[in-house]
């Protein structure tokens, strides 16, 4: 079909890893090409040496540790690993720029917005001061950042996170490259700033008719945007195509069971019966914030969680959905009572939690545990995992020896050796990781479980595993569950019932069935139609667990 | 443990300040059987140069040279160590109060924290010193009562982010009691940052101690380095090295101390290498 | 304009804030007095022999030794509010005035030294910093590691012994030289001339922290993604250390400079004493010597009250440079 040469011809690509790292290489004679006016987008999880190869585009790997040791790059014509520092940085900016996954970080916190966009200009082109402006201020427009002209003397701070990736790719756009490689530009959004950055995408390779390569792990995003797609695993591309051909009928084991492992948005029945007797019921939950203050300033005030009532029934999981700032941690973080709530009640088998001191709250905690987001920072770095698993039980009065050898039991249960309980959490995977906290949480048996956000930091083949583990567990267990997230496909699989959260307030709140075929609410309805590949129906394969391909 | 003292061996300035800081402790211990009547004993005639008859000469009343280093080392030695003790004992519970419970208690701690990091420290120690009168025990205090607000701003930075870790957490949503999770959670995990600033502490401390003692502020039981350059500072023209000997005295064992911190922050705090 | 008006009610509030600070300050004053053996006012007057009876007969009576605890207190309290800090028997003079005249030489040392070892510390720590383990850094490193651990008053002394005596460059000590009568530039010449080696033995120790301080924050910097984004628009690695790396890297220089107001003046009587130098330091020393407790107690408030001042300036310097800080 691309009848013209392609803009990005890379082949047989290797990028050699320092000794210390766990492969030796980070890409494997590894070949693509972009044509000149498409959209290419390159999926895989972490580990798969995309972003390592979107950065050797560039030249931009961290040498000398990450070098390129095989193969040609070719920019319209030109092999970028072979050039000279000098023609390299002529280059950059001008013929291929690059737009980057964190933006707040990838902008300089000191530098107004204007004067990090004006360097390109004062780089690659002649213009004087009074006719740099005038065209900054007309690209901020292009990406549709309102009050541009204002816009130029404010700092990455002053703005919003879809506000900040607006300006880098204003940033990346002004010279009008050939060739634009976007590194996981969205992952750090919320989906409905995602969706808008996904449009402006959309809308600007069309109408400059720009080379896209697009870095992304997640396929929904793949099914709006790409033409083509790439799937690399472990530094090799399995399977290149377009987007219809790989996403539909993916030929390579590993893009099915990656596929595979995307839940799908189609809601599961509704298991539990509505005269369950309920478990934990919360209601008018109010949390507010007090920040600042100081002399003749007011204080800020933050409400973060206004009035919440809300209840969950035996064998019941009820998911709480929203964007950050929506106040869902918080309020998972108020019935726990990590964080104290100044109104409201906390009612688990009949007692109020928030009435109680704080000595006869600890003996109440052990029904109502947590599983948290975060795999590294979940676990104590020095304690075995043996040990932080039978740590509960003991404080609570069980012998030692019991404790532990009910940790090893709770091993198994998560899929896990239980010979493991004598190493330490950093040798283990981030899945294993959120397997441990699970049998952590486990340990003191809840009778409600809070899950805030357990899979939200795990590659999607994982996250497939540990959600079905934890729907596993819950069914055989008969646990109530409390599971927070931000992403509409997994409560569309682990959740009976939904409460959608925006600024503090739930908006709806129904069974997830009725939710999700008739969203009342403008809110969850926005909230719907930004999930990235909602119309996509994917396939489901026999195999589903990329892991262990046949 | 085995890969802290390999990636510690391989930092060879750490080790090679390690291997002198043995060997002027071992010269401190060692101090009153090789020089049995002390550093005050008038030995010989003053002013002898020094690689003469005594091997580092003597000073202007007659005093041993040689011993007079010698029990310098063992005084820094002790002042140093006993008053970082106490610094940093104060400067954890501080620190580690303010940053675990935060509110109130926090900022009341904070505050302070930075009166005594406002006033002038060298001045006030000298204050406390020269008002009560110059002991081995009041030097201790003083040089105690200044350092510990760095101490304490660090504890305080290292248990306010690891309470809100989400292990931290973890623990006391399982019901832990907050001494329990600050004991056996907290404090284990910022055992490195404080041994490391307690030894950059230790040679603040010494530098202090020496400085006051060169002001005239030092024990009149004791000897000490910085005594010593202060006494011979009269006689600049004519026995400069009376002066000299006693501060590279000071300044090898700060830059053994020194080194030996930085070796310990590499090897317990490992960084991506470049 | 708005910026004007916070900035000025940001040092207005600093200002108030300092106020419990400094009545802690003449607080602790008043106990270490009252902690010292022996009579509060053979204390105050210095050697009781060599004051008159007269002389300590009003000594008792202006701090109403023969009054409750509390008496005296609020009295301490008023004198100082009223900038009356006591007088020197020893010199002679109120210790406001001796103070007042001895401050100008101490600003000018502290000055120079900020300048000297800030300046300094951030272009060599940005040398080392941006070519790690190299020939240069190493040296760098080494020159800073070594001057880290060198007490100030042996630095001073051997310069004296190299500049001053061996080779006679540099006076030995004091500020002028009195027996010549400069004026005008050639006055200033010879401040200049005296104020070389005091400065250099000051600014030693604290440049070396400031360098090792600022390749550390250089080696942190670099690693930071903004530095990648710079690179991808094409930039030279000079023109990212330049524009880029060094604002960014030289925050905490600032950040630290002002928590070491306080032991730079307490350097300075050390560097005073060694070389004469006649400012509030060397006024230290001898208010010790002399144990003029009043004195010394005066320059400990002063001092003080310097600390704060310069903390404020410090904090709103920090805000110019970073826009994330607000001033609040």
């Amino acid at each position: 079909m691309a009848t013209s040469s392609p803009i990005l011809d890379i082949r047989n690509l290797t990028v050699d890893l320092p000794p210390w790292a766990d492969r030796p290489q980070a890409v494997s004679d590894v070949s693509l090409t972009l044509a000149p006016d498409e959209i290419l987008c390159v999926v895989g999880e972490s580990g798969s040496g995309k972003s390592v190869m979107a950065r050797a585009v560039m030249r931009l790997l961290p040498a000398p540790h990450v070098r390129a040791s095989g193969g040609s790059i070719l920019l319209d014509g030109e092999d970028v690993l072979r050039l000279s520092d000098a023609r390299m940085r002529e280059l950059r900016g001008r013929r291929v720029s690059m737009i980057f996954q964190e933006p707040m970080t990838a902008l300089n916190p000191v530098k107004t917005i204007g004067a990090q966009i004006e360097e390109v200009l004062e780089l690659h082109t002649p213009l004087r001061k009074r006719e740099r402006v005038p065209r900054i201020v007309e690209m901020l427009a292009a990406v549709r950042l309102p009050n541009a002209a204002q816009l130029v003397d404010a700092y990455p701070h002053q703005l919003s996170g879809g506000q900040r990736q607006r300006a880098m790719i204003a940033m990346a756009l002004i010279l009008e490259p050939a060739l634009v490689i976007a590194d996981e530009p969205t992952t750090a959004l919320d989906v409905t700033t995602q969706k808008g950055i996904l449009a402006l995408f959309r809308e600007i390779q069309r109408a400059r008719h720009i080379g896209v390569l697009f870095i992304t792990h997640d396929f929904g995003v793949v099914a709006d945007i790409a033409d083509r797609v790439a799937v690399m695993q472990h530094g090799r591309v399995v399977e290149v195509g377009t987007t219809d051909a790989v996403l539909n009928a993916p030929t390579h084991p590993y893009t099915q069971a990656l596929i595979a492992a995307v839940p799908s948005l189609e809601p599961r029945a509704r298991r539990v019966a509505s005269e369950a007797p309920v478990v934990l019921r919360v209601e008018g939950l109010e949390k507010t914030y007090h920040s600042g203050g100081g002399f003749g300033r007011g204080r800020r005030v933050v409400p973060a969680v206004k009035t919440i009532d809300l209840t969950i029934r035996h064998g019941e999981t009820l998911g709480v959905v929203g964007e950050s700032g929506s106040g869902k941690s918080t309020l998972a973080r108020c019935i726990v009572r990590l964080v104290d709530a100044e109104r409201g009640a906390v009612v688990m088998n009949g007692v109020d939690l928030m009435r109680l001191s704080r000595r006869e709250l600890r003996k109440h905690r052990r029904q109502i545990q947590t599983v948290f987001q975060d795999p590294y920072g979940s676990l104590d770095p020095r304690s075995r995992i043996g040990r932080l698993i039978a740590e509960g039980p003991i404080v609570h009065g069980v012998p030692e020896q019991e404790a532990l050898s009910r940790a090893h039991a709770l091993l198994e249960l998560v899929g896990l050796d239980p010979r493991a309980a004598d190493r330490f959490p950093h040798e283990f995977s981030g899945g294993q990781r959120q397997r441990i906290g699970i049998a952590r949480a486990l340990a003191l048996e809840p009778a409600v479980l809070i899950a805030d956000e357990p899979v939200s930091a795990l590659d999607v083949s994982v996250q497939a595993q540990v959600l079905r583990l934890l729907a596993d567990i819950r069914d055989r267990l008969k646990l109530a569950m409390l599971f927070i997230t931000h992403d509409l496909r997994v409560a569309a699989q682990v959740c009976d019932t939904i409460a959608v959260m925006r600024a503090g307030e739930i908006v709806e709140y129904g069974a997830v069935g009725d939710i999700f075929a008739s969203p009342s609410h403008p809110y969850t309805r926005e909230l719907f139609s930004a999930v990235p590949g909602r119309d996509w129906r994917h396939p489901r394969s026999p195999i589903s667990d990329p892991a262990n391909p046949p | 443990m085995n890969a802290f003292l390999q990636r510690f061996a391989r930092n060879r300035a750490a080790f090679a300040g390690f291997l002198v800081l043995l060997a002027i402790v071992a010269v401190a211990i060692a101090g009153p059987s090789l020089f049995h009547a002390g550093p005050f004993e008038l030995a010989g005639p003053p002013f002898s140069p020094p690689f003469g008859r005594y091997p580092l000469g003597t000073d202007m009343l007659g005093r041993n040279e040689l011993a007079g280093l010698v029990y310098g080392a063992r005084t820094s030695l002790l002042i140093g160590l006993a008053a970082t003790l106490f610094a940093t004992l104060l400067g954890v519970v501080i620190g580690g109060l303010a940053g675990y419970y935060g509110g109130a208690l926090d900022h009341a701690l904070m505050r302070v924290t930075e009166m005594f990091q406002t006033i002038p420290s060298f001045l006030f120690a000298i204050l406390v010193v020269a008002i009560l009168s110059p002991s081995i025990r009041t030097v201790i205090l003083a040089i105690a009562i200044v350092s510990w607000p760095p101490m304490a701003r660090l504890v305080r930075g290292e248990f306010r982010s690891l309470r809100n870790r989400e292990f931290v957490q973890a623990c006391i949503a399982m019901g832990m009691s907050d001494s329990r999770v600050i004991l056996l959670h907290v404090l284990p995990n910022c055992v490195s940052s404080i041994i490391v600033t307690g030894s950059l502490l230790v040679a603040t401390a010494i530098l202090t101690e020496s400085a006051l003692s060169f002001l005239g502020l030092s024990d009149p039981n004791v000897m000490s380095w910085g005594f010593m350059v202060g006494a011979a500072r009269d006689f600049l023209q004519r026995a400069w090295w009376l002066c000299a000997i006693p501060g590279v005295a000071i300044l090898v064992t700060v830059l053994a101390i020194n080194l030996v911190g930085d070796g310990l922050n590499d090897a317990l705090n490992p960084r991506l290498r470049h | 304009m708005s910026v004007a008006r916070d900035r000025a009610r940001y040092i207005g509030w600093r200002l108030a804030q300092a106020v419990p600070t400094l009545l802690l300050i003449v607080t602790l004053n008043f106990l270490l007095v009252h902690l010292a053996p022996g009579n509060a006012a053979d204390v105050l007057a210095g050697e009781a022999g060599s004051a008159t009876p007269q002389y300590m007969a009003v000594l008792r009576h202006e701090f109403g030794l023969d009054q409750p605890l509390y008496v005296q207190y609020l009295d301490y309290l008023r004198n100082v509010v009223s900038l009356d800090l006591g007088y020197s028997f020893r010199e002679g003079m109120p210790v406001r005035d001796l103070i007042a005249t001895r401050l100008g030489p101490t600003l000018l040392l502290m000055g120079t030294t900020i300048v000297l070892s800030i300046g300094l510390g951030v272009l060599l720590g940005l040398l080392a910093g941006t070519r790690p383990n190299s020939l240069r850094d190493n040296v760098i490193s080494v020159f800073a590691l070594v001057s880290y651990a060198t007490p100030l008053f042996w630095v001073g002394l051997m310069l004296i012994v190299l500049f001053a005596i061996e080779l006679r460059w540099l006076p030995t000590s004091g500020m002028v030289n009195i027996a010549a009568f400069y004026t005008g530039w050639a006055k200033v010449g010879d401040i200049a001339r005296h104020l070389v080696l005091p400065a250099i033995t000051l600014s030693l120790f604290y440049m070396a922290l400031y360098v090792r301080l600022m390749r550390a924050s250089v080696l942190e910097q670099r690693d930071m993604d903004y530095v990648v984004t710079a690179r991808s628009k094409g930039l030279t690695e000079r023109a990212i250390t330049y524009r880029h790396v060094l604002r960014n890297a030289s925050l905490p220089i600032v950040t630290m400079a002002g928590v070491q107001i306080g032991n730079l003046l307490g350097g300075s009587v050390v560097v005073e004493t060694v070389f004469g130098w006649p400012g509030i330091g060397l006024l230290a020393y001898k208010a010790l010597f002399a144990r003029d407790l009043n004195l010394l107690l005066g320059v400990f408030f002063v001092a003080a009250c310097l600390v704060i001042l310069v903390n404020i300036v410090v904090d709103v310097i920090y805000t110019m440079l970073d826009p994330r800080i607000a001033l609040r």
